[in-house]
């Protein structure tokens, strides 16, 4: 489904991906671990087509297409998703409004027909539900004045509506209880099916317990230097990441 | 300028030889046209007029008395009005009252026209206690009342909910030739009574037009008005809009002035609080393009103590458009427990657009609360993007943030035709097919 050929980025002049390989088949779950500023957040901002990167070297393929000049929005319609570590707040716009015109843009530009009120009204009511969202949220402007819990599991809603191919989840994990978290895990693995699948990016081995990864990287200094399975995670739970520096000093 | 001056002085004679010379307003149209003389038209000169020069506006040969009566039919206005809703109209054809197409009442109020109140001898108490006393005197204003004869005039007696709203609508046609107007609207709402005012200029031709009204509104004790103002007009019309709000005790008012068309678009707007427990509400959004250029100045003057005034103007900018904001609060010593709020705030979509904003609180109360903030910026690239990855397309993205942005203004609108009609002009002014409400 996404094959990452080679990567490098970089933002003004400083390069922060360094060549990365990465493929991702249907149905999977990647997670993508490693220290602050290892790159984690740039590589799911160049996955879903922020301009602020550059991309020097390499290619990124969807569904064996290239990426290469195609818009954020085109990425979406293609079923790129990704959860934002810092969503963002957007005064006077409603997140029912927000969805609506979301969902109707991507049918649009796949050629398929507008989603009715009634569709669309049943569709919000069972996935706020699935997300334990307050269904006067939907008529408040997007995030504005959300906590930062309300704020990841709006992200998880937008995706539950959406129904992606590949949802990249960049710490959404973050800023959430142990409470919300589950709600959170939950819904993702309502989610999930054989079709679609998922990059958890994470600092922390608790999401994981929840939302179970076939395959764990671990990103640093740009580049992936270690993937396994689960396992890596716990190990890099307990031990931290002094032995993967130290493994990448010594090569 | 000076031989479009010159053509208007030469032009008062006439004017005035045929109406009623023994008449009221004659004396009042004849020092006023003297006013304009030494005034003339304002120039950058002018404190008020820095930012704004009306050279550009100035420089057509204008027929100041179109003589045709072009018949226009419902279908040519309809786009125009808000039909959703039952409503009195009164409608005006290039300066000129048109029946055909207007709906108004003498049934215990007055919706009509100035034209026979300025000659019918039952109205002349009202327009001896109303008509040009709070007008200002400066050249733009009297070049109106030296030929004001035309316009609405609604008198609304006390204790009177008026059933329905009011749309007051001034069209212009004709081919080739320049056209200037001076409407005069006189609006009188005694005790206790509530009315709600749809006010429009809209050319249907694409002449040259400009615009110079004046209204006079009076907001008797305990009375509520509620008044919109639609400037969505061709871009080869400008307007110069004069209004003038007096409000008594306990009295409301409140105005939502939308600015997306014409040319070049001034609103001179001046309320005055000449009494306790009043409150007055000014709201704008402007959104414009190209070579277009709005003015906003207003002034509200708190004479008397616990009053409040609240004004939230929001203005999007793009091409080479200019935006002015000159927001004068004067808040008068005897003054006190006023409470006075004003926000100006901005967003430029264009390297090559440009605001001016110039809030300026006058105080001479000690005990107050008046604040005041103005922000100036472009829209946020993150929130763009956010959603751009949820798959709106870049323009939908950037008019729904524009939306967001102005919305705040809008939910303060309570007649939904008026919200809904608001939403489909701003849809169509962002060439986008998304709708806002939801």
């Amino acid at each position: 489904m996404l094959e990452i050929k080679n990567i490098h980025a970089r933002i003004d002049d400083k390069t922060i991906l360094n060549g990365i390989n990465l493929s991702i088949n249907p149905g999977e779950v990647h997670a993508i671990m490693g220290p602050n500023g290892s790159g984690k957040s740039t590589l799911a901002s160049v996955i879903t087509g922020k301009e602020d990167y550059e991309i020097t070297k390499g290619e990124i393929l969807f569904e064996k297409e290239s990426l290469e000049d195609v818009s954020p929005e085109e990425r979406a319609h293609k079923g790129i998703f990704m959860s934002f570590q810092y969503p963002i707040e957007i005064p006077g716009v409603t997140t029912t409004n927000f969805l609506k015109t979301a969902i109707n843009e991507t049918r649009k530009a796949r050629g398929e027909k507008e989603m009715g009120a009634k569709e669309m009204l049943m569709m919000l009511r069972e996935k706020s539900k699935m997300l334990e969202i307050d269904s006067k949220f939907l008529s408040r402007s997007i995030n504005d004045g959300f906590s930062g819990g309300e704020k990841k599991r709006n992200e998880i809603f937008q995706m539950a509506m959406l129904n992606p191919k590949l949802a990249i989840l960049d710490e959404t994990d973050s800023g959430l209880d142990i409470d919300a978290m589950k709600i959170v895990a939950n819904g993702v693995n309502k989610i999930r099916d054989n079709h679609n699948a998922i990059l958890v990016i994470t600092h922390y081995q608790r999401l994981l317990e929840y939302i179970v990864p076939d395959y764990v990287h671990i990103l640093f200094d740009g580049k992936v230097v270690k993937s396994g399975d689960k396992n890596l995670a716990l190990k890099l739970e307990k031990e931290g990441y002094d032995w993967i520096k130290e493994e990448v000093k010594n090569k | 300028m000076s031989n479009l001056k010159e053509k208007i002085l030469s032009s008062f004679l006439a004017f005035e030889n045929e109406k009623d010379i023994d008449s009221y307003v004659h004396s009042i149209r004849s020092k006023a046209i003297k006013k304009f003389e030494s005034e003339g038209f304002p120039t950058k000169k002018l404190e008020g007029w820095k930012y704004t020069s009306l050279k550009r506006t100035l420089k057509y040969d204008y027929k100041l008395f179109p003589s045709q009566k072009d018949i226009i039919d419902f279908k040519d206005i309809q786009d125009y009005l808000i039909n959703d809703i039952e409503s009195y109209k009164i409608v005006f054809v290039n300066g000129k009252y048109y029946s055909n197409l207007s709906e108004t009442t003498h049934e215990g109020m007055d919706i009509c026209i100035l034209s026979s109140a300025l000659t019918q001898s039952k109205y002349d108490l009202v327009i001896e206690n109303y008509f040009d006393k709070i007008s200002k005197k400066d050249g733009i204003t009297s070049l109106n009342t030296a030929f004001s004869h035309e316009g609405a005039y609604i008198h609304i007696p006390k204790n009177i909910q008026v059933d329905k709203p009011i749309q007051i609508l001034h069209f212009s046609t004709g081919e080739n030739e320049s056209l200037m107007f001076q409407p005069r609207n006189l609006i009188v709402v005694d005790e206790n009574s509530q009315v709600e005012i749809i006010e429009r200029y809209q050319s249907i031709t694409n002449n040259n037009v400009l615009v110079n009204s004046v209204s006079e509104i009076y907001v008797n004790k305990k009375s509520n008005v509620k008044h919109y103002k639609i400037q969505n007009d061709k871009k080869s019309s400008s307007l110069i809009d004069n209004t003038f709000v007096s409000q008594e005790h306990s009295s409301s008012y409140n105005l939502h002035t939308f600015s997306f068309g014409g040319d070049l678009t001034r609103n001179n707007l001046n309320i005055f609080q000449n009494d306790q427990r009043i409150e007055s509400t000014i709201n704008g959004i402007t959104i414009i393009d190209d070579e277009q250029h709005v003015d906003h100045n207003t002034l509200i003057h708190h004479k008397e103590p616990n009053c409040t005034s609240h004004q939230d103007y929001k203005g999007i900018y793009g091409g080479r458009s200019v935006g002015v904001f000159n927001g004068r609060v004067l808040v008068e010593k005897e003054a006190q427990k006023t409470n006075a709020f004003q926000a100006n705030n901005n967003v430029l979509i264009s390297d090559k657009a440009s605001i001016n904003t110039k809030p300026q609180l006058e105080i001479f109360a000690d005990d107050v609360r008046c604040s005041h903030g103005c922000t100036i910026g472009q829209l946020d690239n993150n929130a763009l993007f956010y959603l751009r990855s949820r798959g709106i397309p870049e323009k939908e993205a950037t008019a729904l943030m524009m939306f967001g942005f102005a919305n705040k203004v809008l939910t303060s609108v309570q007649n939904q035709e008026i919200k809904s009609m608001i939403n489909k002009i701003i849809a169509s002014k962002l060439a986008v097919k998304i709708g806002f409400d939801l």
